[in-house]
């Protein structure tokens, strides 16, 4: 049995009135990866911050013990001394500054405020190639991809020594191709000798790389998986997270009545706002019928979001060419106002960037694709506001104290809750839903599932465009698949798998 | 529970108990100066044109802490337009003042232009605005007369709509009718608030207990009392209280109420957002710059008038104070927060601590290091504020 690196033991950690952390323990032997898995909100950030030293000693109850000594970090750089570097979700990088720079960003190379440049992008050089970039550390952040840069955020983390390297969603913002490279090279440290601790929402990766699985549920540790002894599976890890048995991660659907084409896009071609002459979605063919989920697959960068907003009002692109009908009359929606009278709703795949205000009210963001709604002559009826945010909050099953609450202080599941309920008030028969459960866990992803299949009841048609297979194929009537900017194949779901999805794209990539 | 009502009262109410405190440090100071009557007549008066500039500034901060530099310049160079109007072309000066309102419009259109449609940085524009309208305005004054400076004592009409008193007593004299319009005032906001929370009562929501209510309308009703009787013994209503009034009216109403003024506050917390829930953002902005031309436009004939004289310093520093009046005020310098009730006590503040400094002797120079700190202790006690409600 290998040497354990590090135990938690039993944190306790109170916020007031909330226990984020009730007695939770984790036990990480040397050169194994670890993951922590678990609902949002279930508390694995919270433990990984007191780890870190973000909360401090004296904070929480319980001991760290490290390497078998007793730690009492104040600060993040106490723990990052003993070899203990996290890495965030978020990339914290400078965009205008070149690699070798962020690397040692706070750490700088060189005498007492004189920086060794040639030091500086030696060590960088040297880092990035362990990670496997082969990008000089001259060039900017900003000029290379964001699979890269969460590369140079590990090199950046293997400056500093890191001897547990604690990876946060390192694949979120990754596509499968980068998320696969990252996850081997995950497995090429630890056979040097790294200890890893990752935590991540997509349990197939989780499967895939970890020695051990630790599943949190509020707050307390549920059970800790070893993955060399038993027979471990994602439906085997989900029964831990949620507590229960979910035999079924798609609800199922009642037999919907297909009625007529509700809208239909013919030789759709947009290009790039800022390079006008770079196409960014090539001739595509869509149509959507009454009571239907078509389902649009691409990798990210496919074109599916640029197509998406294209067709809503033309929110985004130049020089966008091909027709639009929608009940059968061609439309020409000049802008996102446009959509919105033509009974079009585009819900975001960015919920904080371009859906959500996060610091008005729940009240506020319902109402706000849809201001005639609960107002008279621009007067609002704030009465009428509040009854109908209370609504959708019931409908949707929003879980909040109430409807005056910032949208900022929700979870991920339930923002997008808040998002869906916006566009639901403007009574649309037509919505996009853009990767509508990227970043929430596996319980709120089954209550989308569950109104998207009350929204095709009620005769209503939803494109859902998404980047996981499972989701396509477990939610979609037919589906498209599309890779750089062209619809590549439509199959019906019956046919539909996931090999005959990813064969169309490799043999399109083949056919350039 | 009880404990924490009482901290959250306090917390919503900050910026108005510290102008309670400064108010009385001053009044202690001077001697009981402070309190006299003639001191909350200047009081209005000095300030008027901060409520009428902060509101216009509001509107600007919240689409996303965008400020406009150029409307204490605009100040002067509007106001060198009415002398020329009024003194040197004796124009009538209902049409002086019109002409100098669509002076206001025009500008208002082609800075909310720029901004909105151009994308060219509020703060740069506006600081072009800074730089060429004081210049011009300093350069019509001094073509036009030997001072630099054009004299509208002779426009008794004018005079009479911006400044001056309604119904106007001797000093000391109890202004009757500056009583009756204050007890009005008390009773309806009495009304409103009792009708207010009995609507709510109806309707099932949370309502605040009925003690607080009646603290809350004592306190209201004296205030409302002192300040009448105050301004009664100066001699009656300043004129010019009756548009800060009424501006102040207007766009309370339009913030709180309309869903044009909703979108001011969206734009400000994600303007994207906004733009993809089909409001027409651009059109905001540009409304945004408009009014705040309109607005000071309306400060020139306040200014003007107080001043009886258009002079190239008029407007100096203006649109520094109503920065600092909707800071203070609690408007956020990110955009998306912030309301006219804030703002007014920021602006209230301002003017307490200029008079209040200005009575005890200190000079100038002093003032400014003074209101710098003010400003930043506000802005610093905010943000802490906030941190410490978002980590609980």
């Amino acid at each position: 049995m290998a040497k354990e690196l590090l135990k938690m033991d039993h944190i306790t950690k109170t916020f007031p009135g909330v226990k984020a952390l009730d007695n939770v323990n984790l036990s990480v032997e040397e050169g194994e990866i670890h993951a922590l898995v678990g609902e949002n909100g279930a508390g694995k950030s919270t433990l990984m911050n007191v780890l870190s030293g973000i909360y401090p000693y004296g904070t929480y109850e319980g001991d760290i013990i490290y390497n078998g000594e007793v730690c009492k970090f104040q600060k993040i750089k106490d723990s990052e001394e003993k070899g203990i570097v996290i890495i965030h979700q978020e990339l914290a990088l400078v965009p205008q500054m070149s690699i070798g720079e962020n690397m040692f960003l706070g750490n700088e190379r060189g005498k007492k405020n004189a920086i060794n440049w040639n030091e500086t992008y030696g060590e960088a050089d040297k880092y990035l190639k362990m990670v496997g970039l082969s990008e000089s550390s001259r060039v900017l952040i900003k000029d290379i991809g964001t699979g890269k840069q969460q590369l140079v955020e590990i090199a950046k983390a293997l400056a500093k020594h890191a001897k547990l390297l604690i990876l946060d969603e390192p694949t979120s913002s990754l596509n499968e191709t980068d998320s696969r490279a990252l996850l081997d090279l995950m497995l090429e440290f630890k056979k040097q000798g790294m200890t890893m601790i990752i935590i991540s929402h997509k349990l197939n990766e989780v499967v895939y790389v970890a020695d051990k699985i630790t599943v949190i549920r509020d707050g307390s540790t549920v059970e800790t998986l070893d993955c060399h002894t038993m027979e471990i599976n994602e439906d085997r890890i989900i029964r831990g997270m949620v507590g229960r048995e979910l035999t079924n991660r798609f609800p199922k659907r009642e037999a919907v009545e297909k009625g007529d084409i509700n809208m239909e896009v013919k030789d759709w071609t947009v290009y790039h706002p800022l390079y006008t002459e770079r196409k960014v979605v090539d001739g595509v063919n869509l149509n959507v019928r009454k009571g239907e989920v078509v389902g649009i697959y691409g990798l990210m960068g496919a074109g599916r979001t640029e197509l998406a907003m294209s067709i809503f009002g033309k929110s985004y692109g130049s020089g966008i060419t091909g027709t639009l009908k929608i009940n059968g009359k061609e439309m020409d929606l000049k802008n996102p106002r446009a959509a919105i009278d033509a009974k079009l709703a585009y819900v975001t795949e960015d919920r904080k960037g371009n859906g959500l205000v996060l610091t008005n009210t729940i009240k506020v963001n319902t109402s706000l694709a849809n201001m005639e709604g609960v107002s008279e002559k621009g007067i609002i009826d704030s009465d009428k506001e509040y009854q109908v945010a209370v609504e959708y909050k019931n409908k949707l099953e929003t879980k909040t104290p109430t409807v005056e609450q910032n949208v900022g202080n929700l979870s991920g599941g339930n923002q997008q809750k808040v998002l869906l309920a916006k566009w639901m008030f403007t009574d649309p028969d037509i919505l996009i839903l853009d990767e509508p459960t990227r970043g929430i866990d596996v319980g709120a992803k089954y209550e989308i599932y569950c109104i998207i299949n009350d929204l095709v009841k009620a005769g209503k048609s939803v494109i859902m465009i998404s980047s996981e297979l499972p989701e396509v194929l477990g939610m979609s009537d037919r589906i498209y698949i599309m890779n750089e900017g062209k619809f590549v194949g439509e199959l019906d779901a019956s046919e539909a798998s996931q090999e005959l999805i990813m064969s169309s794209i490799l043999q399109s990539g083949r056919g350039e | 529970m009880a404990n924490n009502n009482i901290t959250a009262v306090l917390k919503k109410n900050a910026m108005l108990i510290v102008l309670v405190l400064v108010y009385i440090f001053f009044t202690a100071m001077t001697g009981g100066q402070m309190f006299q009557a003639m001191n909350f007549n200047a009081l209005i008066t000095q300030n008027a044109y901060v409520y009428v500039l902060a509101a216009g500034m509001l509107m600007c901060m919240l689409t996303g802490g965008n400020i406009d530099l150029s409307c204490g310049s605009f100040v002067c160079f509007l106001g060198a337009i009415g002398g020329i109007l009024m003194t040197v072309k004796q124009m009538n000066p209902g049409i002086s003042i019109f002409i100098m309102l669509i002076i206001g419009v025009v500008y208002g259109c082609v800075l909310g232009y720029l901004i909105a449609y151009v994308d060219i940085p509020p703060w740069i524009a506006t600081l072009a605005g800074y730089l060429a309208f004081r210049g011009w305005g300093t350069a019509l004054l001094s073509a036009n007369s030997t001072t630099g400076s054009i004299s509208l004592a002779a426009k008794k009409d004018f005079l009479a709509i911006f400044s001056g008193k309604i119904f106007p007593t001797g000093v000391n004299k109890l202004n009757m009718v500056c009583m009756i319009v204050g007890i009005i005032a008390c009773i309806i906001v009495v009304a409103i608030s009792f009708m207010g929370r009995a609507n709510k009562v109806k309707k099932g929501y949370e309502v605040e207990s009925m003690a607080a209510l009646f603290a809350k309308c004592i306190l209201s009703v004296a205030a409302i009392l002192l300040f009448t009787y105050k301004l009664a013994m100066a001699g009656g209503i300043p004129t010019v209280l009756i548009w800060v009034v009424v501006i102040v009216l207007i766009y309370n109403f339009i913030t709180s109420k309309t869903t044009l003024g909703r979108y001011f506050y969206t734009i400000g917390g994600n303007a994207e957002a906004t733009r993809l829930s089909g409001v027409d953002t651009r059109k905001i902005m540009f409304l945004a710059y408009l009014n705040m031309a309109v607005l000071t436009a309306i400060t020139t004939f306040i200014v003007t008038a107080r001043f009886q004289a258009a002079n190239s310093q008029a407007g100096t520093y203006y649109e520094m104070d109503a920065i600092a009046a909707c800071v203070v005020g609690g408007v956020s310098a990110y955009g998306g927060a912030g309301n006219v009730f804030g703002m007014v006590v920021g602006a209230t503040l301002i003017g307490v601590i200029n008079l209040g400094m200005s009575l005890m002797g200190v000079n100038a120079d002093w003032q400014k290091v003074v209101k710098g700190v003010v400003l930043l202790a506000a802005v610093v006690f905010d943000i802490l504020a906030d941190k410490k409600s978002s980590t609980k």
